[in-house]
C-alpha cells in the first residue's frame, strides 16, 4: 500500500514538473497571447520553417502550425468544430467539397494583394470560379519515377509501359484511389473524372491486369522506397518525385503525354477562422514573389507563383517534368469533386483491386 | 543447472530481437545523412537540432504529461472498473460487462477517434489538452482491467473472510489485504495504460485542436516528408531517459527492501 | 452493504456509459446509413454478400491467430523463465521498455533491416546467400506484427506465473513429476488465466492492424482495420466502416462469452 501511495505521489509531482515545463516553453514561444495568433492547419512540413519565422518577426503575429496527412481527416476535423484553425490547405477536390458543405468563408479580395502574381492558368478554375474560396498553394502532375538502374531512359512514356511482363514486381503504387483508378482510365482514353460505370469497371479490370506487376500499394514512404532503390518504378505525384530525386540520381521522372492529372493544393479559410487580420497578412505575404520562390526552394513542389519562378534556378523552372510544357498542360485534367457515392463507387473498386492483388 | 544455460540464451535472444530496431535508430541518430539507408560519419548535429526546436520539446513534455495522468487516471478507474465486474457474479452479467469493456479495445482506432470527436463537438468540448486527456483515459482503462481481474480472481476468498473475521472494516480489508494481493497487476496496468498512451496516433489526430499536439501525431505529420534523423535523436534521448529512469527505480527499491530484511523484501517483490 | 458500498463504481459506470455504451450506440446507427445519409440495411446486405468483405475477414481472422499464436510461441517460455531469474522485476520493466518507442519509428527502423540493400540482406549476401525480396512479404507482416505485440504477451503471462506458490511446484517434484509433466500439469492449467489475458490484448487488436499492413506488407494483406480506415478517412463511408466495425465487436463479444463458459466449467 505505501509502495502504491509513494508512487501515486510520484507521478503527481512528475505531472506538475511537466506541466509547468510545457507551460514556460509555451510562453517563451508566444503561443498564450490570444488574438496575436494565427493557426495554419497544413500538410506536415509543407512550408519553410524559416518563412513562418521572417513572418513573425514582420508583422508581429505568431503562427501555430498543425498538421493532417488526408485532406479527408482534415475535412472530418473542420467539419466537427471544436478548433480554431485560421487557414487550412486542402487539394482542389476539397476545396469543392468543402465549399458545397458550407465549410469555407469567401476570400476578400480587397484584402488581398498579389493575387495576379498567381500564373493566369491557375486562377478561376472549375473546382473554384473566380477564387472566391481559394488560393493556389502549390501544384503538380502524377506521374511515372523511374531508377534508370532497372529501367532504361525513355523506356516508359506511356501509362500503358507499366503493364509490360518486363516489369514483373517492380511497381510501387500511391495509396489513393482516384490517382490509380484515373491512371487506368487515363491509359484507356477516358476521363478521370467519370461516372460511366462501364468505363470505371473497364479500369478495375484493366488494373487487375497489372497486379503481377505491383510490388506494393504505399503511401508517404514511397519516398525512402524509391530513394533506397527498393523498386523500379513508382506511379506518384511530382512533389514527392522531386524530393526522391534530391535523394537519389538515379531517379527520373514523367508525365504520361496522353495525359494526367493536375492537382492543386491551395489556401482556405474554413468557417473555424477568427483572426482575419492575421490571414490577410499571411496571404499576402505568401503571395510575394520571393517568400513563394524561398518555399518552393524549401519544399521542391511547383510554386503558381509567376514572378516567383523568375527567382528560382533556371535547371529548376526548366525543368518539364516539373514546370510542364503548354502541350502537356493541355492534356491534363483536374479532379472534380464527383459527390459522396461516385467516390464510394472510386473506392470500393480500388479496395478490390487492393484484395484480388497476389 | 545445464538447462538453464539454455534458458538464458533464450532470452538473451529475445531481449536482442526486441532491442534491435531501437539500437538501428539510435545509431542513425548519430549518422551524417539525412536518412537512414547508409551511415556517412559521426556528427552530434541531429542532437543541437534538437535542442534548439523549442516546439518539439514541449511537445514531448506534453506527450510524457498526458501519458502519465491519463494512465494514473485509467489505473484507478480501471481498478475500480475491476472491482466491479469481480464482485458481480452472474456469468451472464459479468460476460456482458467484460464484452462492454472490451469494446473499445477491438474497435479501430479511427472509429474511436472519429466517435469521440463526434462526442466532444458535440458537447461543445473544446478540442486540446482536456479532450486527449480523457479519450487516452478512455481507450486505457479496458487494458488495466483486464490486467487486475485476473489477480482478483486468483485472490482467496479465504483471505479476505479471514481477515474480516478478525475484525477489519472494509476498507482496512482492501487497503490491507487486497491492493498488496493485486498490486502486481496494478503495476502491470498502469504501464500498458501508459504504452497506449505513447503509442496512439489515431484517436488523438481526431481529438486534439488548438495548438496541443502529442509526439505520435507529430511524429506522423513529419514522416510525410521522410523521418528527419532529429526524431532519432529524440528516440535515443527518450529510450536512455527512460532507460535510466526504470534502473533507477529498481536501485532504490532494492536498497528499500534490502534495508528492511529478507522477510520484507519477499513481500516486496511480491507487492510490485 | 452491497448499496452502502456502491459508489466506487461510479466512475467506471460513468465510463461505461459516456465513452463506451454512447459511441456503440453511435456506431450502430450509422451503420444503418448509406453514404447519402439514408436509412437503409444495405452495409449489411453487402458486407454478407459480397465475396470481398467475407473474404477480408476471414483474411483478417486468419493473419491474426498467426500472429496471436507466434506471439504466444515466443512469449511462453520467455515469461516462464524471466520468471526465475534473479531481478525478474528488472527484466520484465526492460521488456516494456521498447513498447514506449513510437511505433512508426519501429516500423521504418524494420524497413531498413529488410530492404534490398538493408542490414538482413547484407547479412545474407555476406554468407552467399544472395539478397531476397523481405519486404511486402506476409512472413514479414507477420514477424514485425509479433514483435509489436510480445510484451503485451509477456506481461499478463509473467504475472501469472509470478503467483504461482513455490510450494505447489515442490509438491509436484515431491510426487515424483517431472520437469514436463510439472509443467503440463500444474503450470501451465494454472497460468491459463494469463494467456487468455495475453490472447485477449493480442489477438482482437491484430484483426484490425492497419498500418503496419501497408508499411510492411505493402498492402498485400488486407485486414478488417484497413477498410475500416479506408472507409473512414477515404471514402468518408461512416456506415459501411461503422458497420465492419460492428461486426468485430459481434465477434469479440462472441469470443467473450465462447471463453468465459469454458472457464466456468473447467473449474
Amino acid at each position: 500500500m505505501k509502495r502504491l501511495m509513494s508512487f501515486l505521489v510520484a507521478i503527481g509531482a512528475l505531472c506538475l514538473l511537466l506541466f509547468a515545463g510545457s507551460r514556460h516553453l509555451q510562453q517563451s514561444q508566444g503561443l498564450t497571447s490570444g488574438n496575436k495568433v494565427l493557426t495554419l492547419y497544413n500538410w506536415g512540413d509543407y512550408i519553410d520553417p524559416k518563412l513562418i519565422t521572417k513572418f513573425q518577426k514582420e508583422t508581429g503575429y505568431k503562427v501555430q502550425v498543425e498538421t493532417f496527412d488526408s485532406n479527408e481527416a482534415m475535412y472530418t476535423k473542420i467539419q466537427q468544430g471544436g478548433t480554431n484553425y485560421d487557414l487550412a490547405v486542402p487539394s482542389e477536390y476539397m476545396v469543392q467539397k468543402m465549399r458545397k458543405a458550407h465549410l469555407l468563408k469567401p476570400i476578400d479580395k480587397s484584402r488581398v494583394h498579389g493575387l495576379t502574381n498567381i500564373d493566369k492558368r491557375f486562377r478561376n478554375l472549375a473546382f473554384d470560379p473566380e477564387n472566391r474560396y481559394s488560393i493556389p498553394y502549390f501544384w503538380g502532375t502524377l506521374g511515372i519515377i523511374y531508377n534508370d538502374q532497372y529501367v532504361k531512359p525513355g523506356a516508359v512514356q506511356h501509362w500503358d509501359d507499366l503493364w509490360s511482363p518486363a516489369y514483373r514486381n517492380k511497381i510501387m503504387l500511391v495509396d489513393s484511389s482516384r490517382d490509380i483508378m484515373g491512371m487506368a482510365l487515363l491509359s484507356q482514353g477516358h476521363s478521370v473524372n467519370t461516372t460511366d460505370i462501364a468505363q470505371l469497371d473497364a479500369a478495375k479490370a484493366k488494373l487487375d491486369r497489372l497486379s503481377p506487376n505491383v510490388k506494393a500499394i504505399v503511401a508517404d514512404e514511397i519516398k525512402m522506397y524509391m530513394a533506397q532503390n527498393e523498386a523500379a518504378l513508382a506511379v506518384t505525384w511530382s512533389g514527392e518525385a522531386s524530393e526522391m530525386m534530391a535523394n537519389n540520381s538515379h531517379l527520373h521522372y514523367v508525365v504520361p503525354s496522353e495525359g494526367s492529372n493536375l492537382w492543386f493544393d491551395n489556401l482556405v479559410i474554413p468557417k473555424t477562422a477568427k483572426h482575419y487580420k492575421a490571414i490577410y497578412a499571411f496571404i499576402n505575404f505568401m503571395l510575394k514573389p520571393e517568400n513563394a520562390a524561398q518555399n518552393a526552394a524549401y519544399i521542391g513542389y511547383a510554386t503558381p507563383n509567376d514572378p516567383a519562378k523568375k527567382l528560382l534556378p533556371r535547371s529548376v523552372v526548366n525543368d518539364k517534368a516539373f514546370y510542364p510544357d503548354q502541350t502537356t498542360l493541355a492534356h491534363l485534367q483536374v479532379y472534380q469533386d464527383l459527390g459522396n457515392r461516385m467516390v464510394g463507387i472510386y473506392n470500393d473498386k480500388f479496395l478490390e483491386f487492393k484484395m484480388f492483388k497476389h | 543447472m545445464k538447462r538453464f544455460r539454455w534458458q538464458n540464451i533464450y532470452l538473451a535472444l529475445v531481449f536482442l530481437v526486441l532491442y534491435i530496431p531501437i539500437f538501428y535508430l539510435i545509431f542513425y541518430s548519430f549518422s551524417q545523412g539525412h536518412n537512414m539507408n547508409h551511415f556517412s560519419g559521426f556528427t552530434w548535429a541531429h542532437y543541437q537540432e534538437l535542442f534548439q526546436d523549442q516546439r518539439m520539446i514541449e511537445i514531448v513534455l506534453d506527450t510524457l504529461l498526458v501519458a502519465l495522468l491519463s494512465s494514473l487516471l485509467a489505473t484507478i478507474i480501471g481498478l475500480l472498473g475491476a472491482l466491479v465486474i469481480h464482485r458481480v457474479k452472474k456469468p451472464m452479467w459479468k460476460n456482458t460487462l467484460l464484452s462492454l469493456n472490451n469494446i473499445l479495445m477491438v474497435s479501430p482506432d479511427v472509429i474511436i477517434g472519429a466517435s469521440f470527436l463526434i462526442f466532444f463537438t458535440f458537447l461543445g468540448f473544446k478540442l486540446g489538452f482536456g479532450s486527449v486527456l480523457l479519450s487516452h483515459i478512455a481507450f486505457s482503462i479496458p487494458i488495466v482491467v483486464l490486467m487486475v481481474l485476473p489477480k482478483l480472481n486468483e485472490m482467496n476468498t479465504s483471505l479476505v473472510d479471514a481477515a474480516r473475521d478478525l475484525g477489519a472494516t472494509q476498507p482496512q480489508v482492501f487497503s490491507r489485504v487486497v491492493l498488496p494481493y493485486i498490486a502486481p497487476g496494478i503495476f502491470a496496468g498502469f504501464f500498458m495504460a501508459f504504452t497506449y498512451s505513447l503509442d496512439d496516433f489515431a484517436v488523438t489526430f481526431f481529438v486534439t485542436g488548438n495548438g496541443f499536439e502529442t509526439l505520435a501525431v507529430e511524429i506522423y505529420a513529419r514522416a510525410r516528408q521522410g523521418i528527419s534523423l532529429e526524431i532519432n535523436a529524440l528516440s535515443a534521448l527518450m529510450f536512455l531517459f527512460s532507460l535510466v529512469l526504470v534502473a533507477g527505480y529498481y536501485v532504490l527499491n532494492q536498497y528499500n527492501s534490502s534495508k528492511k530484511g529478507r522477510k520484507r523484501r519477499m513481500e516486496a517483490n511480491h507487492n510490485r | 452493504m452491497k448499496r452502502a458500498h456502491g459508489f466506487y463504481s461510479v466512475p467506471y459506470v460513468l465510463w461505461l456509459a459516456l465513452f463506451v455504451i454512447a459511441p456503440l450506440v453511435l456506431i450502430v446507427y450509422q451503420s444503418f446509413f448509406n453514404i447519402s445519409g439514408q436509412f437503409t440495411f444495405d452495409n449489411y446486405k453487402l458486407y454478407l454478400s459480397s465475396g470481398t468483405y467475407l473474404r477480408m475477414t476471414l483474411n483478417s481472422v486468419w493473419y491474426a491467430l498467426l500472429i496471436t499464436a507466434l506471439t504466444l510461441l515466443i512469449s511462453y517460455p520467455t515469461a516462464y523463465w524471466l520468471s526465475q531469474t534473479k531481478h525478474k522485476q528488472l527484466w520484465l520493466l526492460l521488456i516494456i521498455l521498447p513498447t514506449w518507442i513510437n511505433l512508426l519509428l519501429k516500423a521504418y527502423a524494420f524497413i531498413g533491416i529488410f530492404s534490398q540493400g538493408g542490414s538482413v540482406n547484407r547479412f545474407l549476401q555476406f554468407f552467399g546467400f544472395g539478397a531476397h525480396q523481405l519486404l511486402f512479404t506476409n512472413t514479414s507482416f507477420i514477424l514485425v506484427a509479433a514483435y509489436i505485440e510480445i510484451p503485451f504477451m509477456i506481461l499478463p503471462i509473467f504475472n501469472a506465473i509470478d503467483e504461482l506458490k513455490p510450494s505447489l511446484l515442490n509438491a509436484s517434484k515431491d510426487l515424483g513429476a517431472t520437469n514436463w509433466q510439472t509443467f503440463s500439469k500444474v503450470v501451465f492449467p494454472l497460468t491459463l488465466d494469463g494467456v487468455k489475458a495475453g490472447v485477449q490484448a493480442v489477438f482482437i487488436p491484430s484483426l484490425s492492424l492497419f498500418m503496419l499492413t501497408r508499411l510492411i506488407g505493402g498492402n498485400k494483406v488486407i485486414t478488417l482495420g484497413t477498410a475500416i480506415e479506408e472507409h473512414f478517412l477515404v471514402t468518408q463511408n461512416w456506415g459501411m466502416g461503422s458497420t465492419i466495425g460492428v461486426v468485430l465487436i459481434i465477434a469479440m463479444i462472441a469470443i467473450m462469452f465462447l471463453t468465459g463458459e469454458r472457464k466456468k466449467r473447467g473449474r
